[in-house]
């Protein structure tokens, strides 16, 4: 039958980083197990995994991985896939199991978000990764996925005067948050002047304004409504699922200094969520470059447009803010497996409502959103949560 | 049989060049000493994503925009080169379609060493003479290589120009070609091998200077005119040296092959070369100025024309960039920026 | 071959070697690369062959200090996202400047340059790429 809500009963992820010991299914498994055993839920309860994965073809050879992971999981007979949307691809995911138990086609789904990218030099990742852009139109004229940034980063810095000292406040921020962090890829805060200091990859972009390579998954387990109590006394809830599309490539959208398919599906599910920006407690906004944070910081509502790099000066974002910005230590800190990314938003924002994120927990946090990109802003997954 | 001329032209030069003495101060040698005596003070040098199929689409371009010729009123393209990117594959089929050239046209690639742009000329003259076409697009232009070390390292250089055969609407006349050809080994390259070789001393005396010189007496004979009835003289530039020692021999007055010698700017342009020269003069000549052009290729043979300018080419001035546009366009690089940018450097792919 | 075979480089070249795109008659807008059917008029639309005069301005610019294989050769470069006079947009890199002297609002011009090669034994992929307008002598 239909539920009314979604509820996610479980949530896990491996560590982040380069895992040269660990495979893709590795991985995967890990994310899965942590995510089963913290939902309570027996593995053969679940009816349904969806994973969330870009590449994997490129990066290790395998595609199929839906059929690969309940095999290696030993999940039975589930139905199974995997689906893909860039950078987006675990906000996708997610997605797809909340719309597969909101549908009453099913009733406990397993979602596991992954990537393995040190399988391949760092100059094959870089060209994999930017094919989340226009491969024919972009990449191949030699617009590598940090120019396309560079773009968007220079005409913000003309537009609204933001500058490189704001670029490097969001990698000081997301550093200092992800030392609290234990499955974070960085852990350590990195100052001000080193990351102004560090190494040009396309200016104004330097190597510590950028995500950087990283093997991870993510895993949550979703149910119906009415079985969560059955699994968990803390469930979180999905106030809403949105998501909206724009142009692949960045040379086609109306401007490059805000994503109105961000703006399009926040909005929509701050509605479908019957919310406003204000009485969210928690964010987690998708970061693969610096300028990124900022962009959708005013795309979201947090501050106003041209006034992303002030709500940074001002603290707004911090995790004592009026509006914290990537506790977990977001993309660039906590690491950025592609596929697996926009899951383990949602894992640091269940933990942070359950009241599990300790040394990061913003306090009396009730409601969270997750807003996961794909490519330049082509697509855009938002996730309402709440207690 | 009706009569044949330039219908437009236009060159190009790339951006990059490298002084002699910088090379020299490679090798040990002295700069100042060789400049003068080899008559080539800088020279071009290609960017690493320039090739002959790039220089001669945008002289290509310059030469259709120049004679406001319409595209898919040409006939033929012949493109002639010693450094055609491909050694299967010709460069005429690339550049006829970036000019917006029909597919009923009828194309091919030449080699003869400098001179296989001038051939390609030639062949379009014939075309058009008989009416077999309405357009010919002839091309020469190359990125020459010179081995490290090599006394042609100095001259060796890149560019490219764009001639429009037509018999209508014409900038200059070609009345009359000659051509002095023989079996004549002064300089060559091997399939497959980097660079090319060649015979040092022997390639003045028994090759550039026998051909160019026949083809010059020639060319006098067939007209039934004197050097004193040409205003302006073009002859195939390998160095700054050569074309004057050659001008001097036939009794040329030094103020009429001046305005050719780009030579001295831009190192030898190979299958450019007379063509650059030649565009250089079209770009100042008056109308009712007499041009007498002798182009040379190794292997080897010459190619000579003597053309009249016409009134037209006054209002098609302004156009497109002009040959001295591009020699004043420069940026200077260092041997190795030269180096990683001719693939002297194996190690990158 | 990488990522793209003979025939997916073959298709492109007209479009890519001009700058040929399309234009929809019935709302005015220019695309390139041609589009197959125009975003905003759909089953409505009327696209007609479209060739770009070559002439923009620079949009937005970066100066590429870290590439992939096959364009380590031309680092440091410039790519930018130009903003055709007809209105399109497209992304290519600006050749014949030095990486200092660009600003958005540049005039610039397409010129016809090698785009990449597949080893030294593959294809040659040529295509667009910007560079300033220069000087023309004599013209008004």
């Amino acid at each position: 039958m239909m539920s009314d809500r979604v509820a996610i009963v479980g949530a896990g992820m491996s560590k982040f980083g380069e895992l040269w010991d660990k495979s893709l299914i590795d991985i995967t498994l890990e994310a899965g197990m942590y995510s089963i055993f913290d939902s309570g839920v027996s593995g053969s309860e679940i009816d349904g995994l969806v994973v969330g994965n870009m590449s994997a073809g490129r990066f290790t050879g395998q595609e199929h991985l839906g059929a690969m992971a309940v095999d290696m999981g030993g999940l039975g007979s589930i139905p199974s896939y995997s689906v893909e949307a860039g950078c987006a691809s675990g906000g996708a995911a997610v997605r797809q199991a909340y719309m597969a138990i909101k549908s009453g086609e099913h009733d406990v789904v397993l979602v596991l978000g992954c990537e393995k990218m040190s399988d391949v030099s760092q100059t094959e990742a870089m060209n994999t990764i930017s094919v989340a852009g226009d491969w024919e139109n972009e990449g191949m004229f030699g617009a590598t996925f940090p120019a396309l940034y560079a773009f968007m980063a220079r005409r913000h810095m003309m537009e609204y005067g933001t500058t490189e000292e704001h670029l490097a406040k969001v990698t000081v921020k997301n550093h200092a948050n992800a030392a609290h962090n234990q499955w974070a890829q960085f852990q350590r805060p990195v100052p001000l002047e080193v990351v102004m200091r560090s190494g040009l990859i396309a200016d104004p972009i330097r190597v510590l304004h950028s995500s950087p390579v990283t093997d991870g998954a993510a895993g949550l387990v979703l149910c119906r409504e009415d079985l969560a109590k059955k699994y968990t006394d803390t469930p979180v809830y999905v106030e809403s699922s949105e998501q909206s599309s724009d142009t692949l490539a960045l040379h086609n959208r109306k401007s490059i200094t805000q994503m109105d398919a961000v703006i399009r599906s926040t909005r929509s599910s701050l509605k479908e969520a019957k919310l406003t920006i204000n009485d969210i407690d928690v964010f987690e906004l998708h970061d693969s470059f610096t300028i990124g944070e900022i962009i959708l910081t005013e795309d979201v509502g947090i501050a106003k447009k041209g006034e992303g790099g002030k709500a940074l000066d001002e603290g707004i974002t911090e995790i004592g803010g009026k509006f914290p910005v990537n506790t977990s230590g977001g993309l660039k800190a906590r690491g950025h497996p592609v596929g697996a990314t926009g899951v383990a938003q949602i894992v640091e924002l269940v933990l942070q409502l359950r009241g599990d994120a300790e040394k990061r927990q913003v306090d009396g946090a009730e409601k969270a959103m997750a807003v996961n990109i794909g490519g330049t802003g082509a697509t855009s997954i938002v996730h309402i949560l709440g207690r | 049989m009706v009569a044949a001329g330039i219908a437009g032209y236009g060159v190009y030069v790339p951006r990059y060049r490298i002084k002699t003495s910088e090379i020299a101060s490679v090798w040990g040698e002295d700069g100042e000493k060789l400049a003068k005596g080899l008559g080539v003070f800088e020279k071009s040098v290609p960017g690493p994503d320039e090739d002959v199929a790039t220089i001669s689409v945008e002289a290509a371009r310059n030469a259709i925009k120049r004679g406001n010729v319409n595209p898919l009123d040409i006939g033929a393209v012949y493109v002639g080169s010693e450094s055609h990117p491909y050694a299967v594959k010709p460069t005429g089929t690339i550049v006829a379609e970036a000019v917006g050239c029909s597919h009923d046209i009828t194309c091919a690639d030449y080699e003869f060493a400098c001179k296989a742009g001038t051939a390609a000329i030639q062949t379009c003259m014939g075309l058009v003479k008989s009416g077999m076409v309405k357009l010919g697009l002839a091309i020469g232009s190359d990125t020459a290589q010179g081995r490290p070390g090599d006394a042609l390292e100095y001259s060796a250089a890149a560019g490219g120009a764009a001639y429009v055969i037509g018999s209508e609407n014409l900038l200059a006349t070609i009345e009359e070609t000659y051509s002095f050809t023989s079996d004549t080994p002064d300089f060559w390259r091997r399939e497959g091998e980097d660079f090319p070789s060649h015979g040092a001393r022997f390639t003045g005396e028994p090759a550039y200077f026998r051909h160019v010189g026949a083809g010059a007496a020639g060319l006098l004979k067939k007209t039934g005119t004197t050097i004193d009835d040409y205003d302006y003289f073009v002859f195939h530039m390998p160095n700054g040296k050569f074309p004057v020692a050659m001008g001097r021999q036939i009794g040329v007055p030094k103020e009429k092959l001046e305005d050719s010698l780009v030579v001295r700017r831009i190192g030898n342009t190979y299958s450019g070369s007379a063509m650059i020269g030649l565009a250089r003069v079209l770009d100042i000549a008056k109308p009712g100025s007499r041009i007498f052009v002798v182009s040379y290729g190794s292997g080897a043979g010459s190619d000579a024309f003597s053309i009249t300018v016409e009134d037209a080419i006054e209002e098609r001035r302004g156009q497109v960039p002009t040959v001295d546009d591009y020699i004043e366009r420069k940026t200077y690089v260092n041997y190795s920026v030269y180096a990683k940018y001719r693939r002297k450097i194996k190690a990158l792919s | 071959m990488a990522e793209q075979g003979v025939a997916q480089v073959w298709r492109r070249i007209r479009s890519v070697y001009n700058i040929q795109g399309n234009k929809c008659e019935t709302c005015g807008t220019y695309y390139f690369p041609p589009r197959p059917v125009c975003p905003t008029c759909r089953r409505k639309g009327k696209l007609v062959e479209h060739q770009f005069k070559g002439l923009g301005k620079v949009y937005s610019f970066a100066v590429v200090r870290q590439a992939p294989e096959n364009f380590k050769r031309q680092l440091p470069y410039v790519i930018a996202e130009i903003e055709l006079d007809e209105g399109a947009r497209l992304t290519g890199q600006i050749v014949n400047v030095d990486p200092e002297d660009v600003e958005i609002g540049m005039r610039v011009r397409a010129c016809f340059r090698k785009i990449k090669e597949y080893g030294s034994s593959g294809l040659i992929v040529y295509g667009y790429k910007f560079e300033p307008t220069m000087k023309v002598t004599g013209h008004k």
